[in-house]
């Protein structure tokens, strides 16, 4: 809030001043350029379908059994569920994780550059028990796998 | 935020260079509430980028669904021990951060 608060105040005085190039030059409106590639339909959408559709234009998926997932199958805290994706598919393009039962199914997607091994691993909140699904992108198709993971205390309630 | 929220490591083993990082962040997703019942709002780390010689080597795409205080571990190829990696993040409200290590 007072960091809001204060980009205000920044923000009205140099609109005052007629200088928002200044503002542009202290990088007060970076955020909007370098976000531009944030998928945000996919982010916001409900259902993994809509957005798997939304992020890779597409959500059919061949299950492959060469995507590991590796999460614990009873996660106590739902807060902090850690997840691997480990693949062996060649040319992956990006990794996608997504919860199934969560408000905002999408987690997080990893576009691969030159060289990065099919390979991330991060901490998840999961709301509720489900599937934790990962979706990896190589040479234009889907693959995909998923994990059922049983949560006992939600992550993202309040 | 002024502190530094980003603690990384790089290490080489055979050719293939693993890179660990912690961030420290809200990773607020909008839907909580707070004791008054009001709602938080998002505060989030929307994109993490790495980058080593010059070339980016992932982009992570992040919603609020990512846990409090984000780790990332990921692999690539192509990394020698001495050389540099620079690790981004960009939150919701545009603010940013970024650390420098040595793969080691």
């Amino acid at each position: 809030m007072q960091i809001n608060r204060k980009r205000r105040i920044v923000l009205k005085g140099s609109l005052a001043a007629g200088a928002l190039s200044i503002a542009a030059g202290t990088g007060l409106l970076i955020p909007r350029s370098v976000l531009a590639s944030w998928p945000e339909a996919a982010f916001g959408a409900k259902k993994v379908p809509e957005a798997l559709q939304a992020l890779l234009g597409g959500s059919d998926s061949e299950t492959s059994a060469d995507i590991k997932i590796k999460a614990p199958d009873i996660a106590e805290n739902g807060a902090v569920v850690p997840v691997t994706i480990a693949s062996s598919i060649s040319g992956v393009e990006s990794i996608s994780l997504l919860a199934a039962n969560n408000p905002v199914p999408l987690v997080a997607n990893y576009k691969l550059g030159e060289g990065a091994e099919p390979f991330v691993s991060t901490r998840i909140k999961m709301g509720k028990s489900g599937d934790v699904i990962a979706v990896v992108k190589a040479g234009g198709k889907l693959y995909s796998a998923n994990k059922g993971v049983k949560v006992t205390i939600g992550g993202c309630g309040g | 935020m002024a502190k530094k929220t980003i603690k990384i490591r790089a290490k080489a083993k055979d050719d293939v260079v693993t890179v660990k990082a912690l961030m420290t962040h809200p990773m607020e997703t909008g839907a909580r509430k707070d004791k008054s019942g009001e709602l938080i709002p998002a505060h989030f780390i929307q994109q993490v980028t790495c980058e080593h010689g010059g070339k980016k080597v992932i982009e992570a795409q992040w919603s609020g669904g990512v846990s409090k205080n984000p780790y990332l571990s990921f692999k690539f190829k192509g990394g020698n021990k001495g050389e540099k990696l620079t690790l981004s993040w960009v939150d919701n409200k545009g603010n940013s951060d970024s650390a420098e290590a040595d793969i080691r």
